[in-house]
């Protein structure tokens, strides 16, 4: 069976075997893809698809961003909404309801069709039909009648406010005056899926329609489909039919879906990333002593905060509730728990003209007096409590650091109750727990994005917590036309929102991830998501 | 011989359906749902897709309809969460891929297990068997996601012709091979080793000796295929382990492998996606345990009687 020559033979046979293999690769695979005009990009997961009215996710997202373009683009030197994107405008009416968005007449989708305005009016039906069961439909409820259309409430769909007037005239008319309107729509569930290739492959409300399969898949955005394996790669190469295709500088885009961030950070010191999807807070001290010049820390529309369950005693006093927030001291989170995160006092991180409130800070003497008048002097009589989180390395810290701050200021002892990861949505969805562990993080660039969910029944909100004068605000800023005094109006409704505490804000994030000096135009953008076509790869950096 | 092997099936295919009974419904029972999200899915979106899993039906409706799905259409169901994916692709795109790892690791861990438990066992209690039960004893109690790293970052990093992660060319293939290989190699060569020292001592090796047989051709005529009976029994299971893929080394690899699903399908709750990828291994481990006895019987005359 086994006999010494054999083993003698495969010795000397695998050493070198493995030796020539090894060596075939001498240029890194970046520097290999920057002559060849390809963007490596660490993207943290399998998508769970390419239909933009499936999917809902950031790294879906990143991927969609090639594949589509909406009415309006992100333009990456202003991270605003502006024209050029398969509409050569969107405008509005006086009041900012109704909106009328001229496609260019030179779109085409990457089969060649062309792109009219009637894609457009298909897509958002699609997305709004009841039997799709689109778990984002809710991005369209800005168009009148489409959320009573979604819910079945109505059956037909020239209720809602969606009129093609012409091939290349699309007339949307919105539930209320919405003067940013623009920022809502560069969200990828705005943008159109080509109806010719849709209705080819399936019913307008049929799930899992195959037509975003690797052979089957039509876009109008900048690049198209070229390869998916799943779990390995999915790379997008030049779509000629895009109509601004002579100005697009990179020739594709390799996502990696990759999970592991260590793994990650390795591959791109060994030359094999240009971009990483983030960087954990070691390898964020590594690069800052290694290679500084690579590490990006922007700011990201993401809030770290606490929920805390009202309907629970004694969470249900608003005065333990600011109490155990004003013990919090976010400085000092943020400097060991979170690199780059910035102090939160408020759930809306600063946006545009936006400035969220600030009332409360970090008052162990206010914290004390105000945890005695609910009747617990010195934390004496009070429950044990439990900090619920997810089996994540940062919450587990943050909810210790959490713990020591609420003991020594506070006396007020909690147990850290860790539940894996569908666990704790569930626990948190159904209210069995007393303060959980959460984030948000904006789908676009206006405060209502961390505002809405904290009206009652919304399904984000999860706290228990209702407030009428918070919701009349809400609706009031929903009718305002005039852009400041909305704004007031929203500032107003977060302090309610602060001042009754049914949540404590903790921090707000920022992104920490790895550039390779190759990449050129690579923005700081708040919702991260640079246009890939306006980014360059430039060779010997 | 041959009543054996239709007696091993015949028990194969009743532990196959006990296996998929059970992972049915104790996934099923696991707390949480497939349809849980961070950001909370509306109510009527959520009936309809559950509609569309008909994971909306009772359990027995549910699970009969899965049995005559498997039986007469072979089909294991689709994704949950990725809508038209089958899981039958995604064990048929991932597969390859673990097999080409374990087999190349078996076949590391065989090539160096095997002679040094070998080694050591004829060169016993001197330097070389401490080298050789020390070797084993580091690769066992380190694990794999401390070698991997190590080696990612040591080799990896250090040479150039090797990279860190991924899974492109196949120069790619050798460090999660080593890591993965060196890992059973320790155990096989504690196997090894503990088989030959038992066979070595065995009358029928003194007469070998006696008659004045060299000591390599004692050694590898008459005392291997005795001594090897014990790392064969290891090696079946161990196998199947390994071509199934390993969660941790296509973490730190980057490996497009079939580990990673087993414990993302467990925490996404891709009921059929477990129950399929339970199924294959399930069907794997019968495989290669009837392989493993067949093996045996081989190198062991006394079991062919039995």
């Amino acid at each position: 069976m086994f006999r010494g020559v054999t083993f003698r033979a495969l010795f000397l046979i695998a050493a070198p075997v493995c030796w020539l293999l090894a060596s075939c690769q001498k240029e890194s695979q970046v520097d290999r893809a920057t002559r060849e005009g390809i963007l490596l990009v660490g993207n943290a997961n399998e998508p769970k698809g390419l239909d933009p009215h499936i999917v809902s996710g950031v790294l879906e997202a990143n991927i969609l961003r090639a594949l589509f373009e909406g009415l309006i683009t992100n333009d990456p030197e202003s991270d605003t909404a502006t024209p050029g994107g398969a509409a050569l405008d969107v405008t509005p009416d006086a009041t900012a309801t109704v909106w009328t968005a001229k496609l260019r007449p030179d779109g085409k989708w990457s089969d060649g069709a062309p792109v009219t305005a009637r894609d457009f009016a298909f897509s958002y039906e699609r997305l709004l039909t009841p039997e799709l069961g689109a778990k984002y439909a809710e991005m369209l409820y800005f168009l009148k009648g489409a959320e009573e259309f979604n819910k079945g409430k109505t059956t037909d769909f020239a209720a809602v406010g969606v009129e093609v007037l012409d091939d290349l005239t699309l007339r949307l008319t919105l539930r209320g005056p919405t003067p940013y309107f623009r920022e809502i729509l560069k969200h990828y569930t705005w943008t159109a899926v080509p109806q010719h290739v849709v209705l080819k492959h399936g019913k307008i409300g049929q799930r899992g329609n195959p037509w975003t399969r690797p052979e089957n898949i039509v876009g109008n955005g900048p690049y198209q489909l070229k390869s998916w394996r799943r779990t390995h790669h999915i790379e997008v190469e030049r779509n000629p039919h895009y109509w601004n295709a002579a100005n697009v500088s990179l020739n594709g885009v390799r996502f990696l879906p990759i999970t592991n961030l260590y793994t990650e950070a390795r591959m791109f010191r060994d030359g094999q990333l240009h971009v990483t999807y983030a960087a954990t807070s070691e390898v964020v001290d590594l690069m800052k002593k290694e290679h500084p010049e690579n590490l990006r820390q922007e700011p990201y529309v993401g809030t770290a905060f606490y929920r805390y369950n009202t309907t629970r005693k004694p969470l249900n006093d608003v005065r333990v509730r600011q109490a155990l927030g004003l013990a919090v001291d976010r400085q000092a989170i943020c400097d060991t728990v979170f690199r780059g995160y910035k102090p939160a006092y408020a759930i809306t991180p600063a946006m545009g003209n936006y400035h969220p409130p600030r009332i409360a800070g970090f008052d162990p003497e206010k914290a004390k007096r105000l945890l005695a008048e609910a009747g617990y002097p010195g934390g004496k009589g009070f429950p044990r409590l439990k900090i619920l989180i997810a089996s994540k390395e940062t919450a587990a810290t943050l909810a210790q650091a959490v713990q020591a701050m609420w003991r020594d200021t506070l006396g007020v002892e909690v147990e850290i109750e860790n539940k894996e990861w569908n666990a704790y949505l569930v626990a948190m969805q159904d209210l069995d727990y007393d303060i959980a562990n959460a984030g948000w993080i904006g789908d676009y660039l206006d405060p209502l994005t961390f505002l809405e969910m904290w009206t009652p029944g919304n399904g984000n909100n999860l706290t228990g917590w209702e407030s009428p004068a918070f919701l009349k605000l809400l609706q009031q800023s929903f009718q305002e036309t005039d852009g400041t005094r909305r704004f007031e109006l929203l500032q107003q409704a977060e302090s309610i929102l602060i001042e009754e505490a049914p949540i404590l804000p903790v921090a707000w994030q920022s992104r920490n991830y790895l550039v390779h000096p190759s990449v050129q135009g690579w923005k700081p953008l708040l919702l991260s998501n640079n246009p890939y076509q306006f980014i360059r790869l430039v060779p010997g950096r | 011989m041959i009543r054996l092997i239709i007696s091993r099936l015949g028990q194969g295919i009743i532990t196959l359906f006990v296996l998929v009974t059970l992972t049915f419904f104790l996934v099923r029972a696991m707390p949480g749902s497939p349809y849980v999200e961070e950001k909370a899915i509306p109510e009527h979106a959520l009936k309809r897709m559950r509609e569309y899993t008909g994971l909306d039906q009772p359990l027995p409706v549910q699970y009969f309809r899965y049995l005559k799905n498997l039986v007469v259409h072979q089909d294991l169901g689709d994704l949950i969460k990725k809508d038209g994916v089958k899981v039958s692709e995604i064990i048929s795109e991932s597969f390859p891929v673990s097999l080409a790892l374990g087999v190349l690791s078996i076949g590391i861990a065989l090539v160096v297990g095997i002679p040094a438990g070998v080694v050591a066992a004829v060169r016993k209690n001197t330097c070389v068997d401490f080298a050789c039960l020390s070797f084993a004893m580091v690769g066992i109690c380190l694990p794999s996601f401390v070698i991997g790293p190590l080696l990612a970052v040591t080799a990896g990093l250090g040479l150039k012709s090797l990279n860190v992660a991924g899974w492109s060319s196949p120069g790619d293939w050798i460090l999660p091979a080593v890591t993965l290989g060196l890992i059973n190699a320790a155990y096989l060569a504690r196997l090894a080793r503990g088989g030959m020292l038992d066979v070595l001592s065995q009358d029928y090796i003194r007469t070998a000796r006696a008659k004045g047989a060299p000591g390599s051709r004692v050694v590898i005529r008459h005392a291997l295929r005795g001594g090897l009976i014990p790392a064969v029994a290891f090696i079946g299971p161990a196998f199947a382990g390994m071509i199934s893929g390993s969660f941790v080394i296509e973490t730190i690899f980057q490996i497009p492998g079939m580990g990673q699903h087993f414990v993302n399908a467990a925490t996404d709750r891709e009921f059929f996606l477990i129950q399929g990828l339970v199924l294959f291994y399930g069907f794997l481990i019968v495989g290669a345990n009837l392989l493993a006895d067949l093996a045996q019987i081989a190198l062991n005359p006394r079991l062919r009687k039995a």
